[in-house]
């Protein structure tokens, strides 16, 4: 599945998502659901600034590999999510849904990694086979 | 009358304790943090300001690009 119609399954399944940005480590925007090119990057390149400091912060607690992050300000909250090389950038709302939120951005860089399904062929129909009557008379 | 007393008292004690709590969780919730979660299942929040600035300051940058 494309970055456009993972992202469009996202703001289908997910009231609560406002704003996403796809991107990769380095900051390269894959998708976006704003509209401003410009702006998704300059998103992509402040969650990954986030991100590296979010990294620097888990070296020092306990040296794990980063999986997601929420912050919550009193204007909204801002979820960065990774799967591989591929990361989003969502906000939310305030007090949104935290683990309902995780779970779609999840599915959304799932997706993207899913090749997109296949049309499935319409069933043939078999040939329609008359029933032998046995001639009950006897 | 005495035993009627001693059950409204509990019932203020209890309702009192029960307030308090949804007050403070309230509270909680409303309190700007950073939650990171890691592979392993760890998390960790960041609450202190000190500690939670940089990264409350981006994320207030990228909810005003986002719009």
């Amino acid at each position: 599945m494309d970055a456009a119609a993972a992202l469009e399954r996202l703001r289908e399944i997910s009231s609560q998502v406002r704003a996403a940005v796809v991107f990769e480590r380095g900051g390269k925007v894959v998708g976006s659901t704003l509209a401003d090119d410009e702006r998704a990057k300059r998103v992509a390149e402040e969650a990954e600034a986030l991100l590296a400091e979010a990294e620097q912060q888990g070296d020092r607690t306990n040296g794990g590999e980063f999986a997601q992050l929420e912050v919550a300000l009193k204007t909204g909250s801002v979820f960065v999510v990774r799967d591989g090389d591929r990361l989003i950038a969502a906000t939310t709302p305030p007090e949104p849904t935290v683990g309902l939120v995780f779970y779609d951005l999840k599915s959304c860089l799932r997706e993207l990694e899913a090749p997109a399904p296949k049309k499935r062929q319409p069933a043939k129909r078999k040939a329609a086979t008359k029933a032998k009557k046995t001639d009950a008379k006897s | 009358m005495r035993s009627r007393n001693v059950l409204t008292g509990m019932l203020l004690g209890a309702g009192s304790l029960a307030g308090t709590l949804l007050f403070r969780r309230r509270l909680a919730r409303q309190r700007e943090r950073v939650d990171v979660y890691f592979g392993d299942g760890a998390m960790v929040s960041l609450a202190k300001p000190g500690e939670a600035e940089p990264l409350l300051r981006r994320a207030r940058r990228i909810l005003e690009l986002a719009g």
